[in-house]
């Protein structure tokens, strides 16, 4: 066992994959000599030449639209984003050539990209800087959006999301980066078309993913001690959706509630909330709450930007609430 | 010339305040006649097949399968055709049970938008509801424990463990009521039956096994006939005064096996052949305990009679179901010495009693009833 944290395992996962497989590598600003914004790149330039590792100009268009390209001649590119909010410029790329040319040429060309970038607020970076906009790029038919939550996820799914011969999203919590776990030596692969219980329970499913996870998590356990036993489940994909697990679950606690750090309007949380709705109604014995961020651009003050994301008290809240005076 | 009325949720008793629709047996369009039966419904007592009042077209339907509705909330309209100048139809529904009494406990026919939208309007989870339907639990009664008082599937499966609950309350109820408002008075007579017995054997042994008829049937009969005879027995006490009935429809308590009683009604017992009463005896019994009874027979009954039969005990003293003013109870028939003409025999004897409402009458009328009731059973040839 070897103790890792979230950034140590996103480089052990970069750097299996550019070791096992010849056709991949990794593009993007300061991913080289810099060694990644995050550092998660660092070291691999030296270790791995500037070949496999290649810093790009600060253009987002330019250096996805290169990574689309070099996936339909053949390679197996990774292409890294700062944050999401930078990704918007991207968004022609990914939306209009990565999403669509498999469809567009009936089959003929396909674009087997990764995009890795980071998402989410916490860290006082302000409103350029702190969004969650993943549940954007869930809409998109032609996209597989992933996003880890956990050291062995960090580690694993970006083997697994390379090997997907569709462009693949994987958007890195940047809260999460500072997260320790115990893994077994070697990078495994690890499944990306399932949600994962990371913990379960019987009286309300807490439905979350990425950076809210473990204050989801945190939230059961205060739940615990007033003998509320919530299932808490990691979407882990979230296109496509795993909805089987998602309705399993609920019609066995018949409660929900959906903790998404993106806004709440329009949103994942809304989407799993429809769902819930037209698969597990009759099962339904509360209405689905959710704990969404305000609808405000993320504050840069510690205090609003704690005031506006979901918190362990805000879930606790919403849970009890679907409990009502059961349990 | 026509005129749309409101078909409103009947009282089908003085202890109900709401129905559960559990199905509509016409649709818009379809011609119904006064008594045809339109829906079937769910008191606490029983699944009911309620009878239309009125005679026209069904213009709408307006309560949904599975709501409560309150007793007075509009359940469909009807286009009724040719004399309009009847009595508003919510006088009408509340004929059946005319007390002060009723009237304090069920909610007036206003048929008002308010009303609708209370009895649509049950709030409990779709989980809920779903379980409530399995296990035939009515939300309307229920407190919910979840968000804003929303009645939740843990407040169902309660319910649900403690089945026939609402009869029960029903029952302690309507009791509760008689007792705290009835001053009962008690007679008993023992009635030798060795005649109407032997009568009974001779008239069995010519017929089918399934023609065949039990001493209930001549009790029932013989009851009616008395009830012609001492009129202050049958009806109800109704606004301080007694009330007596033009008709003789007999209450027969009929426990179920699962616990708790029905008192469906016979109708008019006294214009029946035993054999008739018999018949009618045997398929209100067995309605009952299918749980598929009609409104008017669960309201009619203007005169009760409990029969303990073969297994009872000796005797039993009713307790009044208001609004009537009687209960005859009936014990087991045995076999007893009696003195006849100088010397003791043996004889079959039954213990018929009366519980009667001091308010409507006295014990010396009790009296000339049970008198009745042993004459009629001593010449039943004539029943």
């Amino acid at each position: 066992m070897t103790k890792l944290n979230y950034r140590e395992a996103l480089r052990d996962g970069l750097r299996d994959a550019l070791v096992r497989e010849p056709r991949a590598f990794l593009m993007g600003l300061d991913v080289g000599r810099y060694g990644g914004t995050y550092a998660v790149s660092r070291g691999l330039l030296e270790e791995l030449g500037p070949e496999r590792v290649r810093d790009t100009p600060l253009s987002e268009s330019a250096f996805v639209g290169a990574g689309i390209g070099a996936a339909i001649g053949g390679l197996l590119p990774i292409v890294e984003i700062m944050t999401v909010n930078f990704s918007l410029l991207a968004l022609d790329q990914i939306m209009n050539n990565a999403a669509t040319l498999r469809h567009m040429t009936g089959g003929q060309l396909a674009v087997p990209l990764v995009i890795r970038m980071t998402t989410g607020a916490g860290r006082q970076l302000a409103a350029q800087h702190s969004h969650s906009l993943e549940g954007w790029y869930a809409h998109i038919p032609g996209l597989r959006i992933l996003a880890p939550a956990t050291v062995e996820d960090a580690r694993g799914m970006l083997w697994t999301a390379l090997m997907d011969p569709d462009p693949v999203l994987i958007f890195e919590h940047a809260a999460l980066f500072g997260l320790e776990a115990e893994l077994e030596g070697a990078v495994t692969p690890v499944d990306i078309d399932h949600a994962k219980i990371r913990r379960a329970g019987k009286h309300v499913s807490l439905v979350t993913y990425g950076g809210t996870l473990h204050k989801t998590l945190a939230a059961a356990e205060t739940l615990a001690k007033d003998g509320i036993d919530a299932e808490v489940i990691d979407l882990r994909s979230l296109r496509p959706l795993d909805t089987e697990t998602i309705i399993a679950s609920v019609k066995k606690t018949r409660r929900a509630v959906i903790i998404d750090e993106g806004w709440r309007s329009g949103s994942l949380s809304a989407e799993i909330s429809a769902r819930v709705m037209e698969q597990a109604f009759y099962d339904l014995d509360a209405p689905v709450e959710r704990v969404c961020t305000a609808e405000v651009p993320i504050p840069y003050a510690k205090q609003l930007e704690e005031a506006a994301l979901p918190q362990p008290e805000t879930i606790v809240q919403a849970a009890r609430k679907t409990v009502g005076t059961h349990v | 010339m026509s005129e749309l009325r409101d078909f409103v949720m009947p009282s089908l008793g003085a202890d109900m305040d709401a129905g559960t629709l559990l199905e509509w047996r016409v649709k818009p369009g379809d011609r119904v006649s006064k008594g045809d039966i339109v829906a079937v419904i769910e008191t606490d007592k029983a699944a009911v097949e309620i009878e239309c009042f009125m005679t026209g077209a069904v213009e709408r339907l307006i309560a949904e399968k599975g709501t409560k509705i309150s007793v007075g909330t509009p359940m469909m309209q009807v286009r009724v055709e040719g004399d309009t100048s009847a009595k508003p139809v919510g006088q009408q529904v509340l004929q059946p049970t005319p007390t002060p009494v009723v009237a304090k406990e069920v909610a007036p026919p206003t048929p008002t938008p308010a009303a609708t939208i209370e009895a649509g309007g049950v709030r409990a989870s779709p989980a809920a509801k779903r379980r409530a339907r399995a296990l035939n639990v009515s939300l309307a009664t229920l407190k919910g424990s979840g968000q804003d008082g929303a009645i939740t599937i843990e407040d169902v499966e309660k319910a649900g463990r403690a089945p026939r609950r609402d009869m029960r309350g029903a029952i302690a109820a309507l009791m509760e009521r008689s007792k705290r408002e009835i001053p009962h008075y008690y007679l008993a007579h023992d009635i030798d039956m060795t005649n109407a017995l032997a009568w009974l054997e001779a008239l069995n042994e010519r017929v089918d096994v399934s023609e065949r008829m039990i001493p209930a049937a001549l009790f029932l009969k013989a009851v009616a006939v008395a009830a012609r005879a001492v009129t202050a027995m049958n009806g109800s006490y109704a606004g301080d005064r007694f009330e007596p009935s033009a008709n003789v429809h007999l209450g027969v308590a009929v426990s179920l096996r699962e616990g708790g009683l029905l008192v469906p009604a016979i109708h008019d017992v006294d214009k029946k052949t035993p054999r008739e009463v018999m018949s009618a005896l045997s398929d209100v019994v067995e309605r009952a305990r299918r749980g598929m009874l009609r409104g008017s027979e669960l309201t009619d009954a203007t005169l009760t009679v409990t029969n303990l039969g073969e297994a009872g005990a000796d005797t039993v003293y009713g307790v009044i179901f208001p609004p009537q003013v009687a209960i005859v109870g009936l014990g087991r028939v045995t076999e007893r010495p009696a003195a006849v003409e100088g010397k003791v025999a043996v004889r079959s004897f039954v213990t018929a009693t009366v519980a009667a409402d001091h308010r409507a009458s006295d014990g010396h009328l009790g009296a000339r009833f049970l008198a009745a009731i042993e004459r009629a059973l001593q010449a039943p040839e004539a029943l």
